[in-house]
């Protein structure tokens, strides 16, 4: 048997103009697991979705057991042993476990033959992987990581021997992340190679016996498990980009102006995102919350700005509470004081199809300069929107040009003047620099630091460390839900790193 | 014995009645089980009716009828799946096209062929038309009370598709819940990507649902106008194509129900045909438009979540993109 | 990511790419007339000459062009929050009961010029109620409103024949219709309008509601692009997500926008029930409700584009009339396949040449536009 299970040479894979993998190069041997580790965005899944078929590769070559090989279809890659546990399960919700099993993989045209057969098959893998399932059950019926061993059980069910798991426990409590690594255990001592993507260091470290590190497209390391540490992934992971420094002053703290007291958020699936989290900002600071992305700050900034509503919890702005477990409201919220740039600019922040002038009213179009009775006072809008234009150099400066035409940078900016024109007594920012081009990074940083030094409060979530190094004036870390840490913007990358990867002091001090 | 036959005549015309809804209604079943909503039934039906008419007068044989509409439906599905799998358009405005397509080229071509103001010509008992078959025996169990009443005026003496449609009930049961092609149809329409990722290509499958479709409503329209009556008129499927649709909500998309659904909404038909109103004695009359109007009132009574809820297929309506 | 498509020049998106969707249109019906043995060019001058070719086909095509207007604005008004209401149908025969509940109450107490208001008001409100079960069943829970407003149009169908026969009815008389309405719901003709070009009208029932379905496209367009509540629908249509970002309440704007689509195509009505027959006759509405569709498409839900869509198959009907005198084998129902083909090729298969449109000026565009400014946005 060849050494290497997956041999990757050279893939380069793009959408449109955004290159997903950049020459990849990257080897897995037999009967080991294997991790991929990066932030979300680096490329990670797609490089694991072309090796299952789903997407072509622009250029590079694949081997399997050492046999060079083309991979056209999700059932070349299945023929070839390779099996996949997507990140979002691709199971029919209201079919049974075993007819999810046997979904592709049937036998004949008839189905009770490959239904007993998987059934037997079924109680076989069950009592050599611990599997326990009942076949029988429907499976929206079942717990998510009930879900998950299906989804595995058809991987084997189809003689998988290569397993790609996809950030596998992002659905997962703690409890059953652990059992899922026992199964996986048992499955390398079975001959298995698995490969599992995730962006959690600690299972790197708990279930690897190598690692590579993605970052923008490219694998940048890969590392013998027991020869690495956290830190140093934390480090290769986040890389050391180039700082952007940005000129600011001491901060002035003055009132505290947005109060979170034990918030609990749940997401549309009824999971905890947030759990009991508490944290205030004053007037004249910037609070930044830094962690990896999916670790609830979504779900936290939503429920501040009455997008989603909380579970249980307070929140009180300028002293006075707001009933965030109620309806949600954010243009009440608006009158109060409370601006919101929101992470997901195309489809939250603006409305890609509408004129730039219309964009900067959103959410502030029942603003009285804004209406003349019903009406839309199209020449004060149009002026409003020319004056932003002009503060906050859009380009290009017409306000009657469609969004979608702006660059990433352009239409962030349209969203920061709408929200800091306005002159709000919080300000809550999130991921302002994703997809931005760097001319704009910089301005837009000076803007967030001039509306500190205006005496606004700025809570600003990023998953770019540097920036929340940069910009916060006190650092709050969460992970998986939980505020884990806070420091000042002293901390270094590696105390940040560790944070996020959910090792807390105690935790450390534990394993030692 | 008077009301009993009243009762026999009024169950044997909800069978006839309910033959077209039902074979629209299973083909529908395939097309919107597959994730491909279908207003087009009318359309499909309609043509099929056009066609089969049309084929069986100039060939004098109910059987080729049969074969064009089907073909003809199919043809319309096709324009249907191309626009609505390959090019990922609107399945609703793809719908909406096709019947409008359908209703208006039946009638020119009907006038065109047959110059008879979009009839087509009367089809003589002379074996372009299905006739009706009488079952063993029944004759002579027509005398025996109830049970033989039953056996000869309500079971026997229909056309061949009368029973086709019945027996396509357990088979799309069947097909759909026993078969491999049944399995993965069901999938689609929930989540085409648990069939994508399994290996299997959810066009082919959406297109075979499409066809399987377009085979019923072919079927549907042949039966207006080969079997229940002799020829086609225009518009003659007058709104059953949508009430086929409302009978496939009412049955939560499942063929067992659908076969209800579509027995009570012909039971309605034949009521009001056979009545033309209910007269509660001395009190008031249920006009026959508030029976016509039922199959939809209750469908929308059922939409309201007052019986049940209907739960469309997962990814019914929407185009399938891989996901990034 | 942009738009890929966000980079046609406007005359593109708005004029070549729906002329392009036409033609091949035009070019399948024109198959299906060689298809029965006549000659498309023919049939194509006939049509054109029956619509315009007489004060009387100019009188009818603008009469028939009256109706599709407020269809047609009732489909693209829903179009901008989403939605498709496919129940113009139903809400333009509702709509004909509240015209003739108005008319028949005041038409011997006022004036034209008193009963046109109410007539519109009773019009509006009964096509707006008609759409407002659908409009709760989405907004509330989620059902489709394409499949709850078809079950409305036969619902309508149903209660329009018992209310005519039952209820309506002069006692005694043999047509299925309303007693005529008197002189005071009598509108004025505009034969002047014909008149003034040097052509003579006789039958046509051209009248003042051709005006009033211009007022109202502009009036549309005032609110689906001036006002704050055109705003908040247009913000939904294009993104939920960012409705509710913007605090916008989102059920009660659907329910609005079905409210208001219905109503216009409730007022319809006024057209053939006030204007032309001077009574609630049964089946007035004859598809209208669904040219509306194939309006709304072609015009790409913009007043500007509905108008001359309107006219071009008010157009079709007139001239489709005229046209099967002179070629038997052709009758009218030539438009109901063009509104299909319509439909299929400007509404389904409206992606199928974009890419390649696209394409082509991409190309263009990229190699001598460089420094030129993109399109401007929706059009005002």
């Amino acid at each position: 048997m060849a050494e290497y299970a997956i041999e990757l040479a050279g893939i380069n894979k793009s959408f449109g103009p955004v290159k997903a993998n950049r020459d990849i190069n990257l080897q897995i041997k037999q009967g080991t697991i294997h991790g991929i580790i990066g932030e979300n965005g680096a490329g990670k899944s797609t490089l694991m979705s072309i090796l299952y078929g789903f997407y072509q590769a622009d250029s590079g070559e694949i081997s399997i057991n050492g046999k060079n090989t083309k991979i056209n279809s999700s059932n070349d890659a299945i023929a070839l042993g390779i099996g996949m546990v997507h990140q979002h399960f691709m199971l029919v919700e209201n079919f049974t476990v075993l007819e999810n099993i046997i979904l592709g993989a049937e036998d004949s045209q008839l189905l009770s033959g490959s239904i007993s057969k998987a059934r037997s098959e079924l109680i076989r893998l069950e009592k050599e992987y611990e599997l326990n399932v009942d076949p029988d059950a429907i499976i929206e019926e079942l717990p998510v990581g009930i879900q998950q061993r299906v989804e595995i059980l058809k991987a084997l069910y189809r003689g998988a021997e290569i397993l790609i798991l996809d950030e596998p426990t992002g659905v997962l409590t703690p409890s059953e992340a652990d059992h899922l690594f026992r199964i996986l255990e048992q499955l390398k001592a079975q001959g298995k190679t698995i490969v599992l993507i995730t962006h959690k260091l600690r299972e790197i470290m708990a279930v690897t016996d190598e690692v590579s590190v993605m970052r923008q497209g490219t694998i940048v390391a890969t590392r013998e498990t027991a020869q690495t540490s956290v830190e140093e992934l934390a480090e290769l992971m986040v890389g050391r980009r180039v700082l952007l420094r940005v000129e600011k002053g001491e901060p002035n703290p003055g009132e505290i102006k947005l109060s979170v007291q034990n918030l609990t958020v749940r997401d549309s699936r009824g999971i905890d995102m947030v759990k009991n989290v508490s944290l205030d900002v004053r007037a004249g600071e910037i609070v930044g919350i830094a962690g990896v992305a999916g670790n609830g700050q979504s779900q936290l900034i939503e429920a501040i700005a009455g997008i989603r509503a909380a579970k249980e919890g307070r929140v009180l702005l300028d002293g006075e509470p707001i009933d965030v477990t109620g309806q949600a409201d954010p243009a009440m919220l608006r009158k109060r004081g409370l601006a919101h740039v929101p992470e997901d600019r195309h489809h939250m922040g603006l409305v890609l199809a509408f004129e730039e002038s219309e964009n900067s009213i959103l959410g502030y179009h029942d603003n009285e300069q804004y209406l003349s009775g019903p009406m839309l006072n199209i020449e004060a809008i149009r002026d409003d929107a020319r004056e932003k234009i002009e503060k906050y150099d859009i380009r290009p400066a017409n306000c009657r040009l469609k969004t979608a035409n702006f660059s990433g940078g352009n239409q962030q900016k349209i969203v920061l003047a709408r929200e800091m024109e306005t002159d709000p007594a919080v300000l809550i920012v999130g991921q302002p620099t994703r997809g931005v081009d760097v001319g704009a990074i910089e301005f837009i940083h000076k803007r967030i630091i001039e509306m500190r030094d205006a005496g606004k409060a700025v809570l600003l979530v990023s998953v770019e460390l540097d920036e929340i190094r940069s910009l916060a004036d006190r650092i709050i870390v969460m992970f998986d839900g939980n505020v884990v840490g806070e420091c000042g913007p002293e901390a270094t990358e590696g105390e940040l790193g560790l944070l996020m990867a959910g090792v807390t002091n105690d935790k450390m001090a534990a394993a030692e | 014995m008077d009301t009993f036959n009243t009762i026999i005549l009024v169950f044997d015309s909800t069978v006839r009645l309910s033959v077209p809804l039902l074979l629209a209604c299973l083909a529908g079943l395939y097309s919107e089980r597959s994730g491909v909503f279908d207003i087009g039934l009318e359309g499909k039906m309609l043509a099929g009716a056009f066609a089969g008419a049309a084929a069986a007068s100039v060939y004098g044989s109910a059987w080729i009828g049969l074969g064009a509409a089907v073909l003809i439906s199919i043809a319309l599905s096709l324009v249907h799946g191309f626009a609505s799998i390959t090019h990922r358009g609107n399945q609703i405005v793809s719908g909406v096209a096709i019947n409008f397509i359908a209703a208006g080229s039946t009638i020119i071509l009907g006038q065109a062929w047959f110059k008879q103001g979009g009839r087509t010509p009367a089809l003589a008992s002379d074996g372009s038309r299905f006739e009706s078959i009488t079952l063993p025996f029944a004759d002579a169990l027509s005398d025996v009370p109830i049970i033989g009443q039953i056996y000869s005026e309500l079971l026997s003496g229909h056309s061949i598709l009368v029973y086709v449609a019945f027996l396509a009930v357990p088979l799309t049961w069947w097909i759909l819940f026993r078969t491999r092609f049944g399995l993965r149809l069901r999938a689609v329409g929930e989540n085409p990507g648990a069939v994508d990722t399994a290996g299997i290509s959810v066009v082919w499958l959406r297109y075979r649902a499409v066809i399987f479709c377009g085979f019923l409503c072919g079927l549907a329209g042949a039966y207006l106008s080969v079997a229940q009556n002799a020829g086609f008129v225009k518009d003659m499927t007058a709104g059953k194509g949508f009430i086929a649709l409302a009978a496939l909500i009412f049955a939560k998309w499942r063929p067992i129900n659908a076969m209800y659904a579509c027995l009570l909404f012909g039971f309605l038909d034949a009521l009001a045909i056979r009545f033309s109103g209910i007269k509660i004695p001395g009190l008031f009359e249920i006009p026959p438009q508030f029976m016509q109007a039922l199959p939809y009132i209750l469908t929308v009574i059922l939409l309201a979540g007052f019986i049940g809820k209907a739960i469309p297929p997962k990814a019914g309506g929407q185009p399938y993109v891989k996901e990034r | 990511m942009a738009q890929p498509y966000s980079q046609l020049p406007r005359w593109v998106n708005y004029g070549l790419i729906p002329l392009v969707n036409l033609s091949v249109a035009f070019l399948v019906a024109g198959l299906v007339v060689l298809a029965v043995g006549e000659n498309p060019l023919r049939a194509a001058v006939l049509m054109i000459d029956g619509a315009f070719g007489s004060g009387d086909g100019i009188g009818y095509t603008l009469y028939y062009a009256t109706n599709f207007i407020f269809t047609g604005l009732a489909v693209a008004v829903a179009f901008h929050c989403g939605l498709f209401n496919i129940g113009g149908e139903g809400q333009a025969y509702i709509g004909g009961l509240g015209v003739a509940v108005g008319c028949l109450a005041f038409d011997s107490i006022f004036p034209w010029w008193i009963n046109l208001p109410i007539a519109t008001l009773c019009a509006a409100a009964f096509g707006g109620l008609w759409a407002l079960i659908p409009a709760l069943l989405q907004a509330k829970r989620g059902s489709h409103v394409v499949i709850t407003t078809i079950m409305f149009n036969f619902i309508a169908a149903s209660l329009m024949v018992f209310l005519l026969v039952d209820v309506l009815k002069p006692a005694g008389q043999m047509a299925v219709e309303t007693r005529p309405f008197a002189e005071g719901a009598s509108l004025p003709r505009l034969d002047w309008m014909i008149e003034a070009f040097g052509y003579t009208i006789r039958r046509a029932p051209l009248n003042i509601i051709f005006l009033l379905a211009l007022v109202t496209s502009f009036l549309v367009w005032v609110l689906i692009w001036r006002t704050r509540l055109g705003y908040e629908i247009r913000t939904m249509g294009h993104s939920p997500k960012a409705a509710q970002y913007a605090g916008i309440n989102t059920t009660k704007i659907i329910v609005i926008t079905m409210m208001i689509s219905g109503g216009l195509a409730g007022m319809m009505a006024l057209n053939p029930v006030m204007g032309a027959q001077e009574r609630l006759q049964l089946d007035f509405v004859t598809g209208a409700g669904f040219v509306g569709i194939a309006v709304a498409l072609m015009g790409r839900s913009h007043p500007a584009g509905i108008i001359p869509a309107a006219i071009l198959f008010g157009m079709l009907y007139q001239g489709g009339a005229e046209m099967s005198f002179e070629m038997p084998a052709i009758t009218r129902d030539m438009i109901v396949i063009i509104q299909g083909l319509v439909i299929l090729f400007a509404g389904a298969l409206e992606h199928m040449f974009r890419p390649y449109i696209s394409m082509f000026f991409g190309r263009v565009a990229d190699s001598s536009l460089k420094a030129a400014p993109a399109t401007t946005g929706e059009s005002h």
